[in-house]
């Protein structure tokens, strides 16, 4: 490929994912709420389009119209990019994200990722700790008082999990011997039961603790305290109104998304899945429909949650993470470290 | 200066054009700089640079009268038998924050005036009065039987309950006895007005935990009560139903059906509570050993209801003094051990079982009879009779009109509520309204035993504990 090929690739990938993630929020955000309305005997959003689909829609267009206020006290500057912060990761984040097998176009090969990083897992790793800047940020600069309480508990909450987050996947880099999100996609591929590849997923503990730590990072019940509205207002978003409410409130369900899409991609197989013998012109269909189907159940995961759940409190929240994820996640990873030892050098008493 | 006499005063002499003292034509300092505020944010700038220093809060600077040790007593800036969490953290350390009135969590319009020190509780200082609208006082102004629209709005989850608690002290001062069959309604009434107080109990301790789905599911089984509710008596709530002398009207046809389903959908939607929320870890994390409060601070706080009996106070005035008959049906006194939130949500759990309990009774006993007593100088004739009787027309309008007169004297009556003894204090002179009317209201003094409860522990229990305790600021503020 030549250079500005390359370069028109790039971009159509971009202005893509980039379109995808704001469309796939207004279907998420949508999806919750119905969602949620039928667990509580609810019917949810009914009012706008069918079935209440352009409730979201709707709702963006009024939070974009509306004033954004700006309180007196806010550090105006810091302020100001916040929210900027919280949704330039969680846009970055979903760039690495295979959503369906590479095809072909012509005599080029075109991999359906923004891009393929050998470093993936580490990036995603570094950008998702980036997100508890905006928190922070947020709930200092707006020079009040829930807001404050709001960022003290993230910055706590969110570097502890972050930890977790890291560590559980440790066996998942051992076990594919690479940190490159296509490889580990790739080498969850094969043929068992005649479709299902072997997934990572076999490493049980890893993707729970995963999981876990992804809803505690993306600040979700029940580990919402963040903004738990029953405490602390809105926590860290109080004093955001307007489009800059709305930069956060997107960058909550872009994160949603990018969790579960990671979780998928890293331990359920990613884009593999069955195509029933489908022809190769039709065959590349099947990948991007099994990557979107894993990644709403997940969603769906989310949604159950918190319409089940009670919240967390701070300290409890503390202990879990710090006194039960982490010392379960080392000791998976000498388990896990041992395991995979053996497979691949075989047993020393073998 | 005009030479208008002052017709207020009386004194139709030229005022005196004498100047006026000193103090009173310069404006003190605290004034001058509350203007300077004042004009500053009414202008848009920023706030002079001594309001900053002053606070961290800005423009937040006290009313000259604060110094005044009686009103800082009355505006609760000082409060006398204060619970403080004794440590050497600095004040620096310290920040204030003031949850409520507008809050999500406060059930209305409690004001918390929490010391934090980070997430930790120091000192609370409830704060109410946003709701007072002088109910007690309207209450001189209002007849006897007008009296029911208004007691009915002060707990405006039990409004049954304030109407039997009043009509019952009204009677007692009239000595009248209202017929078996009105009490039995009130019962009825009264006890699936518990159990629907403690739905919503139910819905908002759920909530301010988080548990979202709870508040809908809590809902849900209410619409049951309330439907009800509004089939007897036509509202679904300030019902003025529970009148001096009986009740306003009969049931009606068919209330047996709908008390049925009541009594099989209730047990059921509570199996599903316990389900999904008695055994689960994050909720027993929330609410054991959170909130607690001894019997011996429930007795010396006014503590009463379901809050004391889960701290094992074993005090129901439903059987201490028995009133409107219930004494003839038979039900269990749930008690807790600990008394903390978890209890307070186990006791309120059964209670609604054993008022489940009366209410069937209730429906297999129901007696034939009037509703109402028959003294016409309470009760207005049968429409029937008015049109055939002089001196039936003559009770009808005097009754409407000037009310019935109560025999002097004064009356304490109470009854157990969903949140506690709910108490009337009637004082009567002779005439057609009462002289004073006071209620002991159990939210009060239950807002102000959360201080016990609260102070040591984190914002997020906060909300749990003053969700159990189930304040109701009308009931508090009336």
């Amino acid at each position: 490929m030549t250079g500005w090929e390359t370069l028109l690739t790039a971009a159509i990938k971009v202005a893509v994912a980039f379109a995808l993630l704001l469309s796939l929020t207004i279907v998420l955000v949508w999806f919750e709420r119905k969602i949620v309305a039928d667990m509580q005997n609810r019917l949810g959003p009914t009012r706008a389009g069918p079935y209440g689909m352009l409730q979201t829609v709707a709702d963006g267009v009024k939070l974009l119209f509306k004033e954004s206020v700006t309180p007196r006290r806010v550090e105006f500057a810091l302020y100001i990019a916040a929210p900027i912060a919280a949704l330039v990761p969680a846009l970055l984040i979903f760039l690495v994200i295979p959503i369906g097998r590479p095809f072909t176009l012509g005599d080029r090969v075109i991999d359906l990722a923004g891009t393929d990083l050998n470093v993936a897992v580490l990036y995603v790793l570094a950008l998702s700790s980036l997100a508890v800047y905006a928190v922070v940020l947020a709930g200092w600069s707006s020079g009040s008082k829930y807001p404050l309480l709001g960022a003290v508990r993230a910055s706590a909450q969110m570097i502890s999990y972050e930890a977790a987050m890291g560590l559980a996947l440790v066996p998942v880099i051992l076990f594919t011997g690479t940190t490159s999100i296509r490889a580990i996609v790739d080498a969850q591929a094969g043929e068992f039961l005649s479709f299902l590849g072997i997934w990572n997923i076999v490493l049980v503990p890893s993707f729970l603790i995963f999981f876990i730590a992804g809803v505690a990072e993306t600040n979700r019940a029940p580990f919402d305290l963040v903004e738990a509205e029953s405490e602390i207002v809105g926590g860290y978003h109080t004093e955001y109104s307007g489009f800059r409410f709305a930069l956060f409130f997107l960058a909550e369900y872009i994160n949603i998304f990018n969790i579960s899409a990671l979780t998928t991609t890293l331990f359920l197989g990613g884009w593999h899945g069955p195509t029933f013998g489908a022809p190769e012109w039709l065959a590349w269909v099947f990948p991007i429909v099994w990557f979107f189907v894993k990644t709403v159940a997940l969603v769906f995961v989310f949604v159950w949650i918190r319409a089940s759940l009670p919240r967390m409190r701070y300290d409890q929240l503390m202990q879990f993470g710090w006194k039960r994820l982490i010392p379960l996640t080392l000791v998976w990873i000498i388990l896990s470290t041992v395991a995979i030892g053996f497979r691949r050098f075989g047993a020393p008493w073998g | 200066m005009s030479d208008t006499p002052d017709l207020a005063t009386g004194n139709l002499e030229a005022p005196t054009t004498e100047a006026p003292p000193e103090s009173a034509a310069q404006p003190s300092p605290t004034a001058r700089q509350r203007r300077e505020v004042h004009d500053a944010w009414v202008a848009g700038t920023e706030e002079p640079a001594w309001v900053r220093e002053a606070t961290d809060e800005g423009a937040q600077e006290l009313l000259p009268e604060a110094d005044d040790p009686a009103a800082s007593s009355q505006r609760g800036i000082v409060v006398a038998d204060d619970y403080v969490v004794e440590d050497d953290v600095d004040e620096e350390e310290r920040q204030i924050i003031n949850m409520g009135p507008q809050h999500p969590s406060t059930h209305g319009v409690l004001r918390l005036h929490l010391e934090l020190e980070g997430e930790k509780i120091h000192r609370v200082k409830p704060i109410i009065g946003y709701l007072h609208t002088g109910m007690e006082k309207t209450a001189e102004t209002l007849t006897y039987l007008q009296g029911g629209t208004n007691v009915t709005r002060m707990d405006y989850l039990s409004p049954f309950h304030n109407e039997l608690v009043y009509s019952l002290a009204v009677e007692q001062l009239l000595g009248i006895d209202v017929p078996p069959r009105a009490e039995a309604i009130r019962i009825l009434m009264t006890e699936l007005n518990r159990i629907a107080s403690h739905l919503v109990w139910i819905a908002t301790q759920g909530m301010d935990v988080g548990a979202i789905s709870m508040m809908l599911y809590g809902w849900r089984e209410r619409e049951l009560c309330l439907d009800f509710f509004e089939k007897v008596t036509g509202l679904r709530m300030n019902h003025n139903y529970v009148r001096p002398g009986g009740v306003a009207a009969d049931l009606p046809d068919g209330w047996e059906d709908d008390v049925e389903v009541i009594l099989t959908r209730i047990p059921a939607a509570l199996a599903e509570y316990e389900e999904i929320l008695n055994a689960n870890p994050i909720f027993l994390d929330r609410t054991q050993g959170v909130g607690v409060i001894t019997p011996e601070e429930c007795r010396a706080f006014g503590v009463t209801g379901a809050n004391a009996r889960a701290s094992g106070v074993d005090w129901d005035l439903r059987k201490a003094f028995p009133y409107s008959g219930i004494d003839r049906y038979d039900f269990d006194v749930p008690l807790g051990t600990h008394g903390d939130v978890y209890d307070r949500w186990l006791v309120r759990l059964e209670e609604i079982r054993q008022s489940l309990r009366i209410v069937s009774q209730v429906l297999a006993t129901m007696p034939a009879g009037d509703y109402r007593t028959d003294d016409r100088k309470v009760t207005p004739p049968p429409r029937k009779r008015i049109d055939e009787s002089m001196e039936a027309l003559i009770h009808h309008f005097k009754l409407f009109t000037e009310g019935f007169k109560v025999p002097e004297g004064e009356v304490y009556q109470a009854v157990e509520s969903p949140r506690g003894e709910l108490g009337v204090y009637l004082v009567s002179n002779g005439g057609a309204r009462p002289w004073r009317l006071h209620m002991r209201t159990p939210s009060f003094a239950h807002v102000q035993a959360l201080p016990v409860m609260m102070t040591d522990s984190l914002v997020a229990d906060i909300v749990a504990t003053l969700a159990s305790v189930d304040p109701v600021l009308g009931d508090v503020d009336r």
